[in-house]
């Protein structure tokens, strides 16, 4: 069976959380509860919880993590590199969705506690990191880069037409941060089989390419019960998506497209 | 514990080149449940169902019977489609994957079966 519960040792331990408060007079504090393992420790996760003082904190969540690191609290990891939602690398899941903390202010989240976790159903490697091993994986799986049997001009580039160039601008912003894939159910289930929106909408990106020449070969690659066909259309990938990309709609169109080139 | 390569496991056993036909009957039946199933429900509804005689009067008159049966076939082929695509989702490992798909099959098949055989066997007899 899939599997609904973690094991025991990876569950949350509810009485070994910390509390950090706030500096004595400081006026708008705002709680902060965040997951956090350490597995040279051999403790199980916990939630700690910091109290920080928003006067003297930037507006971003990733703000917020940077002043607990640097301040209150040099243990808690993380992954943060741009801090302009560009690199990917911030994507965890703050008050129940996956998104980027460099992007998210805190104020959009409304007024009361701040939760955050790693990316859901992925190895923690500690506290919010996640071991992205497998979603790379799959990346490098759909052969994301242009695959042709005519060799190039020899004196330009290969040429598009601006219309065919749209066609791949959306997809191509994608910054393979993880928040859609890792908020899939089917991927949740199927993360060894199924290849994940973030993987699909790659794959997309290089089937509509009007330079590349491998369009069937990428179609027959993604024409699988498992790899393909685990998406059911929820679409909290595109919920998901801080980059306010659409994988659902790519999905959608990649099973189109296997429809038409039988009919 | 394995040493294979992320991407190798990543690339699996390839493509099973299937899925498409699926997708496709699953859509269709869907579409065709539609206008079968808003005629059933209405039919039902305006129907003296205290009445054993008139029921089944009803079931063996015109259409009826032709229609009956291809909303039991259609209901159970969509719902087998449906069940398979669950099935295939949460239960995992060779044998229990198998079993529960053939199990869900023969589920279906009977059910479909069994309301084909109501359906013949009530407008067969013709009101005797």
């Amino acid at each position: 069976m899939a599997e609904f519960r973690l094991p025991r040792n990876s569950r949350i331990d509810t009485s070994a959380g910390r509390t950090y408060d706030a500096p004595a007079g400081v006026k708008n504090v705002r709680r902060f509860r965040i997951y956090r393992f350490d597995p040279a420790s051999g403790a199980r996760p916990r939630i700690d919880t910091y109290q920080l003082d928003m006067a003297s904190c930037g507006p971003m969540v990733l703000d917020a993590l940077l002043k607990i690191k640097n301040e209150v609290d040099p243990t808690l990891s993380l992954r943060r590199s741009c801090r302009e939602g560009i690199c990917g690398s911030c994507a965890m899941n703050i008050n129940g969705l996956n998104t980027l903390a460099c992007t998210k202010t805190c104020d959009e989240l409304g007024r009361g506690d701040i939760s955050i976790y790693p990316l859901p159903h992925l190895p923690v490697l500690k506290d919010l990191v996640t071991d992205l091993t497998n979603f790379y994986a799959q990346y490098a799986a759909v052969k994301p880069w242009l695959q042709t049997l005519t060799p190039p001009p020899p004196d330009r580039e290969r040429l598009q037409s601006k219309e065919e160039q749209q066609r791949i601008d959306r997809p191509s912003a994608c910054i393979l941060c993880a928040c859609c894939s890792t908020a899939c159910p089917s991927y949740w289930w199927n993360s060894e089989r199924y290849l994940g929106p973030a993987a699909l909408l790659a794959a997309y990106r290089w089937i509509v390419d009007s330079r590349d020449e491998a369009t069937g070969e990428r179609l027959d690659a993604l024409e699988d019960p498992f790899r393909l066909y685990r998406c059911h259309t929820i679409m909290n990938c595109t919920e998901a998506c801080p980059k306010d990309l659409n994988p659902a709609k790519a999905i959608g169109a990649i099973k189109k497209m296997l429809f038409d080139r039988q009919h | 514990m394995s040493l294979r390569t992320p991407l190798a496991r990543a690339l699996n056993h390839g493509s099973a080149r299937d899925g498409v036909g699926h997708w496709v009957v699953q859509r269709v039946t869907a579409i065709a449940l539609a206008p079968l199933a808003i005629w059933l429900l209405v039919a039902l509804l305006s129907l003296p169902l205290a009445d054993y005689a008139s029921v089944t009067g009803w079931v063996g008159a015109g259409l009826h019977p032709v229609l009956l049966a291809l909303t039991v076939l259609i209901a159970a082929w969509h719902a087998w489609l449906g069940l398979q695509v669950v099935i295939e989702d949460y239960v995992h490992g060779f044998l229990s994957r198998t079993l529960a798909l053939l199990c869900s099959l023969l589920l279906h098949v009977l059910v479909a079966a069994a309301g084909v055989y109501a359906v013949l066997r009530i407008a067969l007899a013709g009101g005797a």
